[in-house]
């Protein structure tokens, strides 16, 4: 209604796109990120790092990076072994290295840190230390890992059959991990009209925040006491960490993450150089900075991607689909470091029969170590939807192929229906609210689809390449329930806390962590709604584990679905209390009260009223008999179930033939991530993400060489987008709020690298479908497009 | 190793420093002078998150020495602001949401504020070009073409006005 509108307006709450809380600093040079952090007597560290993809180490001289003045010390596997820290665990539940143990397993691979008086010294100080190594036979295709004869790549788990997620077969077999009725599938594929394989690579990229990793730490050894300032997306987590790895107390383990230059769930696990770097504060009770540069973070941080894929899907011969089978093969490099909930090795893959009505799947994920950095889950990929979401979007376009049927109307048919939800998947997951068909319409008429195909038509008959890709993907946001997810342990609820002063401002603070997606802001307006405050007067606070309650970070989209629901529930019981102090203060029962949106009011007389403001400034001198003094709540929320976003893109490309030089045309992405708390910030993360999408779909990857040399892991050759090669983006929306959401906002925030990336690719392999293609993997560069038309004969 | 004593000219006021030689500029500034807003994304020189203003020309603060600019103006976001209020690019990129991690942010600011003096009315594919040496992870772009555009209305409107830019 206009009234609520007009309000929300007015106190800057929910629905408004309201201006940025952080941008006064961040325009101003006043952020504070981890390397703006001075303290003094402040140290750097700075890694010597392996060139060889897979190696022993027969010695490691330290003596001249040691003579070498402004160096306080250098520090080796050796050095962290008393203290069991030569190796960690990761939230694989596999262990990682953290400085090289008698053998390196991935080019770049930590293998020593020297301590010295500035980053300056510390590098010429890595020159100095020398390393002899043995190489030994590298294995970097994983669809190699398992022959008889692949290279042990880890030696430390001989004879180990049992991994954590399920038995080991080979020794470079991680984990395999299945889901769905194999029998019943199988059978469906056995008697269905019509099939279609694929076999398609989700290639390995990087999420490449601009701020790379790195911080500060600084042992108190009079307080016995550990601060690490830091980059991460999750500070509770780590702190859970690091003081079960020092056997510091979590009480005396202060972890803060300052502002951070974005993450991109690059930020989410702890690496090699947080761990020394900590270790070094200890041993010389000084602080210790480490900031890594863009060619360490691109090759030694948390990769995205690498699935090798084989999709299939059985259907009727008028395009009904009635089961999909799919295989994918996880390359994981050398240690499991792929950052999911404990029980999900292949974080939530099992999404992929999408947005449609299958109602028969089987899922099969085998994981394998080589010679590669770590990593898998990163880079907006809500824990391998990416993947899933892939898989199932270019598997729809390859059956209506087949079929010869139009690539929107295979999606109309199949479509889970508005009246199916909750609607319970054959994989496993109940999907929450969804009106797909509507908002495949609206992107159709808003581009007019049926022209489109009339003009790529007219253009084929001319010679000239013109694709159309659709996208329509569910997302699976929002981890999670308790009872299914767990990180390390630890359920993945969320909090809030919230207290307002007696002048009616507020503070409050969050366990989850922005690195960009504006929680200062919108958090606030969430209060502001639920408590009728002005949300410039609601100060947000994250990141420091100190003052903020306890949460599992942010990654996963899961802020607004899980810290969200914390903080309009906390607000909530907030205004419970306060009803209370209003009835007392107007000497009415709580039942003769109405909620006016900034306070009570006496049913029926509107000039008997009492704003929160008054009720915050009595809460702390005139509570009723009985009740506490004080206006504060504290939320711990465990979701009943992830929230469940959707989208319905299209992309209109033009492929030069001669080159292979791809031009976006147009791109329109319509989300509904339900209630919209503030439809700028959401626009926002929508172009991001599309953006992304377009460097993944368009030109990124990390690829290595045979010898396990990382190739292009520098902004030299790394894709990422200027001004110039990014699309312009459009944008639309509908609303479809989540059911079980206090407020009904899903999360958004990875939706648009999700389903971007397919249509992209969808766009790219429907120009080339005309010349009987059904699919070529990305990156769909102009050398790797003009490949396909050389192949095809059609670049003379 | 022998440092060099230099000065530099930061946002109108003169710092006298001594660096050594093989030092960068961004170093002096962010870790010698505190002024921590310019930032390092990569060192290939590609990313321009460093982005200054050096003696009227925008420079990428990683890729030059702090002793080749002994002497110089430089420019840095701290000094964007003056008593009266934000500069124009900044109201632009507050106003248009051109920032999200805030982390490009003064580079591209940097840029604009420099990019606006050489062309006040560019087209929206003139931005696009004469931005393209700052790369952002976070916004797609759009919006900061946008703030762009608010910034050079708001300055043609100023200068209309008579009013300092």
């Amino acid at each position: 209604p206009a009234e609520e509108l007009e309000r929300s307006e007015k106190l800057g709450g929910i629905g408004c796109s309201r201006k940025r809380k952080e941008d006064p600093r961040f325009i101003q040079g006043k952020g504070h990120y981890v390397d703006d952090i001075q303290l003094p007597g402040m140290l750097v560290g700075d890694f010597v790092r392996s060139p060889h993809a897979h190696a022993r180490i027969k010695a490691i001289h330290k003596d001249k990076a040691l003579a070498h003045p402004g160096v306080h010390a250098v520090l080796t596997a050796e050095d962290l072994a008393p203290l069991n820290l030569h190796w960690m665990p990761t939230l694989a539940g596999d262990k990682q290295m953290v400085l090289a143990d008698g053998k390196v397993c991935f080019q770049n691979q930590e293998v020593a840190m020297v301590i010295a008086d500035d980053r300056y010294i510390a590098a010429d100080a890595t020159e100095l230390v020398e390393v002899e190594y043995e190489p030994l036979e590298v294995l970097v295709d994983p669809h190699q890992a398992m022959d008889d004869d692949a290279p042990v790549i880890r030696d430390d788990l001989e004879g180990q059959t049992e991994g954590f997620h399920s038995k080991r077969v080979h020794h470079n077999h991680i984990f395999t991990w299945d889901v769905g009725d194999k029998d019943a599938t199988d059978k469906v594929f056995d008697e269905a009209e019509v099939t279609v394989t694929e076999k398609m690579l989700y290639q390995r990229v990087h999420p490449c925040p601009l701020e790379t990793c790195g911080c500060v730490a600084d042992f108190d050894k009079v307080k016995g006491e550990l601060t690490v300032h830091i980059t991460s997306q999750a500070p509770h987590v780590v702190r859970t960490v690091f003081s079960q790895l020092s056997g510091i107390a979590e009480s005396k383990v202060h972890i803060n993450a300052p502002d951070i230059g974005g993450g991109f769930g690059n930020k989410v696990g702890i690496y090699p150089g947080y761990v020394v770097a900590t270790v070094a504060s200890i041993v010389l009770g000084r602080p210790v900075k480490w900031v890594e540069d863009r060619i360490e973070n691109l090759s030694t941080t948390a990769f995205a991607r690498d699935y090798h894929m084989t999709g299939e899907l059985a259907a009727t011969s008028d395009g009904k689909i009635l089961g999909l089978r799919t295989h994918v093969l996880a390359d994981h490099g050398a240690f499991d470091a792929c950052a999911d909930p404990a029980k999900w090795p292949a974080g939530f893959f099992n999404i992929c029969t999408g947005s449609y009505d299958i109602k028969t799947a089987y899922a099969r994920v085998d994981g394998v170590y080589t010679n590669k950095c770590p990593g898998g889950v990163a880079y907006r990929c809500s824990f391998r939807v990416t993947e899933a979401c892939y898989l199932i979007e270019r598997m729809i376009d390859v059956l209506a192929q087949k079929l010869g049927m139009d690539k929107a109307e295979i999606r109309f048919k199949n479509f889970i229906r508005p009246e199916q939800f909750p609607y319970h998947s054959a994989l496993g997951w109940e999907y929450d609210s969804g009106e797909y068909a509507r908002a495949l319409q609206k992107v159709l008429d808003a581009c007019d689809y049926e022209g489109l195909r009339r003009e790529q038509k007219e253009k084929r008959e001319r010679g000239e390449i013109m694709g159309i890709g659709l996208c329509t993907f569910t997302e699976i946001v929002g981890a999670g329930p308790s009872r299914k997810c767990d990180i390390l342990g630890v359920g993945m609820f969320d909090s809030a806390e919230i207290r307002v002063h007696p002048t009616g401002s507020v503070i409050a603070r969050m366990g989850t962590k922005t690195q960009g997606q504006a929680h200062e802001t919108t958090y606030a307006q969430i209060i502001a709604t639920e408590l009728g405050l002005n949300s410039d007067d609601i100060q947000i606070e994250e990141g420091n584990t100190d003052t903020a309650p306890y949460g599992l970070g942010t990654y996963g989209s899961r802020s607004t679905p899980v810290g969200g629901a914390a903080t309009a529930r906390a607000a909530r019981k907030i205004r419970d209390k306060a009803r209370k102090i209003a009835a007392h203060l107007m000497e009415v029962s709580e039942e003769d009260l109405d909620w006016t949106g900034e306070g009570f009011q006496v049913k029926g007389v509107p000039d008997q009223s009492t704003s929160m403001q008054q009720i915050a400034w009595a809460a702390y001198n005139n509570t009723p008999e009985g009740m506490e003094p004080g206006l504060e709540a504290v939320e711990y929320y465990d979701p009943p179930n992830m929230t469940y976003p959707f989208g319905a893109y299209l992309c209109v490309v033009d492929i030069d033939r001669y080159t292979g030089e791809t031009r976006v045309r147009r791109f329109y992405a319509l989300d509904d991530c339900g209630t919209r708390i503030n439809p700028m910030v959401i626009e926002g993360q929508v172009h991001g993400g599309l953006t992304e999408a377009f460097a993944v779909a368009m030109g990124q990857e990390l690829p290595y060489d045979g010898a396990g040399n990382i190739q292009g892991a520098s902004l030299m050759d790394y894709f990422l987008p200027t001004m110039v090669e990014s699309p312009h983006w459009e944008t639309d929306h509908t609303v479809t709020p989540s059911p079980h959401h206090p407020i009904g906002a899903k999360g958004v925030g990875e939706s648009s690298h999700v389903g971007g990336i397919p249509c992209f690719s969808n766009a790219i392999n429907d120009a080339l479908a005309q010349f009987g293609t059904t699919h070529v993997d990305m990156p769909h560069n102009a050398y790797r497009v003009w490949q396909t038309l050389h192949e095809l004969k059609l670049d003379r | 190793m022998a440092k060099h004593a230099i000065t530099l000219h930061i946002n109108g006021q003169a710092h006298d420093v001594a660096v050594d030689s093989r030092e960068l500029l961004i170093h002096t500034l962010r870790e010698k002078l505190r002024l921590t807003g310019a930032h390092i994304g990569c060192e290939t020189s590609h990313c321009g998150a460093c982005t200054v203003d050096i003696d009227g020309v925008s420079v990428k603060s990683c890729t030059i020495l702090a002793v080749q600019c002994d002497g110089a103006e430089v420019q840095t976001v701290e000094g964007l602001a003056t008593p009266e209020g934000l500069h124009a690019v900044q109201e632009g990129f507050m106003q248009e949401h051109g920032l999200q991690c805030g982390f490009c942010t003064p580079g591209m600011l940097m840029r604009a504020y420099r990019f606006l003096q050489e062309n006040p009315n560019p087209t929206e594919e003139e931005i696009r070009y004469g931005m393209a040496g700052n790369l952002c992870r976070c916004t797609g772009y759009n919006n900061i073409v946008k703030a762009v555009q608010y910034a050079a209305r708001k300055l043609q409107d100023q200068a209309k006005g008579g009013q300092p830019a």
